[in-house]
């Protein structure tokens, strides 16, 4: 099997097109930091993302079907990762989401993302009939609920949100009826309030804020206020690299991670905005194109998963950039600033790369 | 473990549902930048410019003000004034009690202040403190990030003469008012902007005021300064010459110690006023950064009245100072000449009433020379009588009573020349023909001010010519670019006579044992007339009687010299005077130090006594002699 392999039936649109985006990641990196305390973690961004080169061609050779097998087991680990950083994680900010590993410091939330995918790719893999039955469905909720739980209480409320795209994709893939989705949305707004409950003070207030902006002004409020007059004062063509007032001048709020969209879009205008989102939508569409020639329907949900973690990402990023959804703090795909995000974005594409060059072997 | 292959029509589908949602999301997400960047680009570029750039305005220094040899007399010494940023509202009435706390307020006082300010000039900045000290300085610059709104602006504050130095016609300067704004020169004038609030301040206000720069910046969002967009600077106001005498007005200053009172001195042949005191004065350093409540109340509750400048505002019964005026007006129309006289006894009977001389003795028979040497009362009753109201009224208005003056200093009074048309219209009450005696002399409703009082002697000296008194001459109004307001001057022609009888008559009460005989000054020819005065005026003695304040006597003195053509003519007002004797000393010292000056002696009187340049806070030196 493996002799039939080929590095050259990689999607090579797919790839050049994530390098693209990184680099323009970095480019943007540079300007928002230059002359900061953080000035020079564009270097240390080129470096994640070389790591996450690595690793992404060390998977694309890895049989994705070895690692499909070991699920159940890396799951454990990463609830373990999971309990292990609300335990001994270090505290920024008052909430816990780093865990500090031989000189190491990273986001378990990342790795229990990515084993969430292998998860149910594997559970609806190994699925021969039609439709999601009861106890599937309980299962997949299970599954997904313990990680999402205990990525809720760090507090990171934005990651544990990205689970939901997981789960919805592959209980959609996998047959569930659409009625039982209309059932989820009136569960999901039912809990609500509880939800509301156990949220945390600035968490309502980003709530809050987002319904109306004007009423906080130097807060959350403030800072999507602020996304947006980057944003619109970006007008056509941009202020040019290094040259956006919002970004340089510190107005806009940590221009080289949550909102550096719109630090990009404030230097680089609406049409740099077009071709950036013109890459992403490129790379969505492969993915699709990716899931559709899967050699087997583990690879296709593997594939769809990895899709619904992207596109949410970019949704619910831009989204908050240009006004439209609340501040969450998820990072944006390849251009924020930020080691786990970049490693796990590029493992992701190699477990892709891996399950497409195999498209033939069948 | 098995990974079957299991596709269907029914993923297939679901996968192109999932492409198209894909592109919905796209487009939803481009949607939000076409708002932003293309619907209302220039909204948002506006707020981005209103993020990082500041305008801080860079006020005009005021003109200096110089007396007519150069001398230094008023100046401009920096500071600081701490300033708000409008920007947003919100966020600025959210700082409050932070920032009332770091500058030692009240969130209600600071809160108060900040409303008036934005009422009247919306969206500019907002004076928060005037004159702020070296902790507010410090608080300003170490709350930057915290307080972005709040700023430093650099002020050039005026720095006047200690001791209340010249006080009333130098004036003061005071933040724009709400009734300023209503004039269209000051309409437009950056918050907290210093105007001229009185004396010559107000006056030449438009030749001082200069106009103000201004400084864009870039600053970043911790209110941080970056750099510098544009400036354009401020054009300084231009300095000023006064005709002032420094050392004249030292000295006449000096003469006044404790007492009320007043002093004019004009050069008749031009009109220039040489010395011009109020006494008592004002400390016009008080007002230079927004004068406090305290000062304000005590200034205005003084009973000694200090912010009255009695030179152009004292309006008093000029009384036996007005004889000569008598005099002037009865040998124009010829009832009475050089050899006219009439016998004093000590009174006379006038319209079925006695009227005293205030020599009881009388002064037997005199002619008019004698008569103002000694200042007899009969005599000028008599030609009172004679020349009749009318003539008395209108020859007195010739003279310079009862109108402006005309000087350059703002709200000068006109005092009153009664007259039976005034009084019908005024308390409609018919004219007492004994009210006419009473007025030959100088009392009953007559008032006056110290500046006519010079004017007039100078204009009947210079035999009819008179000079229109002012503080900037017509050259200096020429290179300012403004015109002498007309008319200059009045000409009356005065008989040659007259001018010779009324003048040896004024040289005779100081030197030939008159009552003025302490105007004297060995070598120079100095003429004068000294007068006593028991009420002010008619209305100024009924409000006395019913406050039931004790009526005092003012004393008047108003010297010349040289007797004809006189260069200086110094006009004094002791008020509610045990000390009128003082007055004609004081007249005296002005005159000799006119004339030493003149010979190149410099007055030892006033020697060093200039005006201390104080560089931060500016404090009465100990005084003013050296």
């Amino acid at each position: 099997m493996t002799r039939l392999l080929s590095w050259r039936d990689s999607d090579w649109i797919l790839l050049s097109v994530l390098v693209l985006i990184a680099t323009l990641g970095v480019v943007q990196i540079y300007s928002a930091t230059a002359g900061t305390r953080f000035a020079g973690a564009h270097l240390r961004q080129i470096s994640w993302v070389l790591l996450g080169l690595g690793l992404m061609i060390a998977f694309c050779f890895y049989d994705y079907h070895n690692v499909l097998n070991h699920a159940p087991w890396l799951y454990l680990l990463a609830l373990a990762l999971l309990i292990a950083t609300l335990v001994v994680g270090s505290e920024v900010g008052g909430a816990r989401r780093w865990l500090r590993l031989g000189g190491f410091s990273f986001q378990a939330s990342e790795v229990a993302k990515l084993v969430i995918i292998l998860l149910l790719a594997r559970f609806f893999g190994e699925s021969q009939i039609e439709g999601v039955s009861l106890s599937d469905f309980s299962k997949v909720v299970a599954a997904v609920g313990i990680p999402t739980a205990l990525i809720i209480v760090q507090p990171d409320l934005g990651t544990a949100l990205t689970f939901f795209p997981i789960a919805g994709i592959a209980l959609f893939l996998g047959g569930l009826k659409l009625r039982y989705f209309g059932l989820l949305f009136l569960a999901g707004l039912l809990a609500l309030p509880v939800a509301l409950h156990f949220m945390k003070p600035y968490q309502k207030a980003r709530i809050a804020t987002f319904r109306n902006p004007e009423q906080d002004p130097k807060k959350s409020g403030y800072q999507i206020l602020q996304s947006k007059i980057a944003v619109g004062s970006g007008q056509l063509w941009g202020k040019g690299t290094a040259q956006g007032t919002q970004t340089q001048l510190r107005f806009l709020p940590v221009p080289h991670t949550d909102f550096i969209f719109a630090a990009y879009a404030e230097e680089h205008g609406f049409f740099g905005v077009l071709f950036a989102l013109l890459l992403y939508l490129i790379a969505m569409l492969r993915l699709v194109q990716n899931a559709q020639v899967a050699p087997d329907s583990a690879g296709m949900f593997l594939i769809a998963g990895v899709l619904g973690v992207f596109a949410f990402q970019i949704l619910v990023n831009v989204g908050m950039v240009v006004g439209y959804l609340p501040v969450t703090g998820i990072p944006l795909p390849l251009m924020s600033y930020g080691g786990s995000s970049v490693v796990f974005t590029f493992v992701a594409i190699g477990l892709v790369n891996s399950v497409r060059i195999r498209r033939f072997v069948n | 473990m098995d990974f079957a292959e299991k596709e269907t029509r029914f993923t297939a589908n679901r996968l192109v549902f999932l492409q198209w949602a894909v592109v919905a999301v796209f487009v939803f997400l481009i949607s939000g930048f076409w708002r932003l960047q293309i619907l209302d680009p220039d909204y948002y570029t506006r707020l981005a410019e209103r993020n990082h750039i500041k305008e801080l305005p860079t006020p005009a220094p005021r003109g200096r003000i110089l007396d007519r040899s150069g001398h230094l007399l008023v100046d401009n010494y920096p500071s600081f004034s701490i300033i708000a940023q409008w920007g947003d509202g919100k966020k600025l009435q959210e700082h409050f009690p932070g920032i009332a706390e770091g500058l030692g307020m009240e969130t209600a006082e600071l809160a108060q202040r900040v409303e008036t300010a934005r009422r009247r000039t919306p969206y500019r900045p907002i004076v928060l403190r005037e004159k702020a000290s070296w902790q507010d300085v410090a608080f300003i610059e170490s709350h930057r990030s915290e307080f972005p709104e709040l700023d430093l602006m650099t002020v050039q504050r005026r720095l006047y003469p200690p001791e209340g130095f010249a006080a009333h016609l130098l004036g003061y300067v005071g933040e724009v008012s709400e009734n300023d704004l209503d004039l269209p020169e000051l309409a437009l004038l950056p918050p907290g902007d210093q105007v001229g609030k009185a004396g010559i301040e107000r006056q030449y206000n438009d030749v001082l005021q200069g106009t103000d720069g201004a400084r864009r910046v870039v600053v970043n969002s911790y209110g941080t300064e970056l750099a510098v967009l544009d400036e354009r600077p401020p054009k300084p106001g231009k300095d000023l010459r006064l005709t002032l005498d420094y050392d004249l007005q030292a000295i006449a200053e000096q003469g006044f110690q404790a007492e009320i009172g007043a002093l004019v001195a004009l050069d008749p042949r031009t009109g220039e006023v040489l010395a011009l005191v109020s006494r008592p004065a004002f400390d016009p350093n008080l007002f230079t950064a927004g004068i406090s409540n305290e000062d304000w109340s005590r200034l205005i509750h003084d009973s000694g009245i200090p912010l009255l400048d009695r030179a152009i505002q004292a309006q008093l019964a000029p009384g036996s100072i007005f004889k000569v005026l008598s005099a002037t007006a009865s040998l124009e129309t010829g009832i009475a000449d050089e050899n006219t006289t009439f016998y004093c006894p000590g009174g006379s009977v006038f319209y079925g009433r006695y009227f005293k001389c205030w020599e009881k003795r009388g002064h037997g028979r005199v002619n008019l020379h004698q008569a103002i040497v000694h200042s007899c009362d009969v005599f000028f009753y008599n030609l009172g009588k004679n020349l009749g109201v009318e003539r008395l009224a209108d020859y007195s208005v010739q003279y310079g009573l009862g109108r402006k003056t005309g000087i350059d200093l703002p709200n000068e009074e006109s005092g009153t020349v009664p007259s039976p048309e005034w009084k019908e219209r005024l308390f409609r009450e018919k004219w007492y023909a004994g009210e006419t005696i009473s007025l030959a002399i100088g009392q009953g409703a007559l008032t006056v001010t110290p500046l006519q009082l010079a004017y007039s002697y100078g204009g009947i000296a210079s035999g009819g010519y008179f000079a229109r008194p002012h503080l900037v001459s017509k050259q200096n109004l020429e290179t300012l670019g403004r015109k002498l307001p007309q008319p200059a001057e009045v000409r009356l022609a005065l008989q040659e006579e007259t001018v010779a009888a009324i003048t040896d008559a004024l040289y005779g009460v100081v030197n030939e044992g008159g009552t003025g005989g302490r105007a004297r000054i060995p070598g120079l020819d100095v003429g004068g007339k000294t007068g006593t005065a028991q009420i002010a005026s008619v209305e100024a003695a009924r409000s006395a009687k019913q406050s039931g304040e004790a009526l005092e006597d003012n004393a008047w003195f108003v010297g010349l010299a040289p007797r004809r053509n006189p260069e200086i003519v110094v006009a004094v007002l002791y008020q509610a005077g045990q000390h009128g004797s003082l007055a004609a000393p004081l007249a005296r010292d002005v005159i000799k130090a006119y004339f030493d000056k003149k010979k190149g002696i410099q007055p030892q009187f006033a020697q060093g006594a200039k005006p201390q340049k104080q560089v931060v806070e500016p404090r009465p030196a100990a005084g003013l002699g050296g």
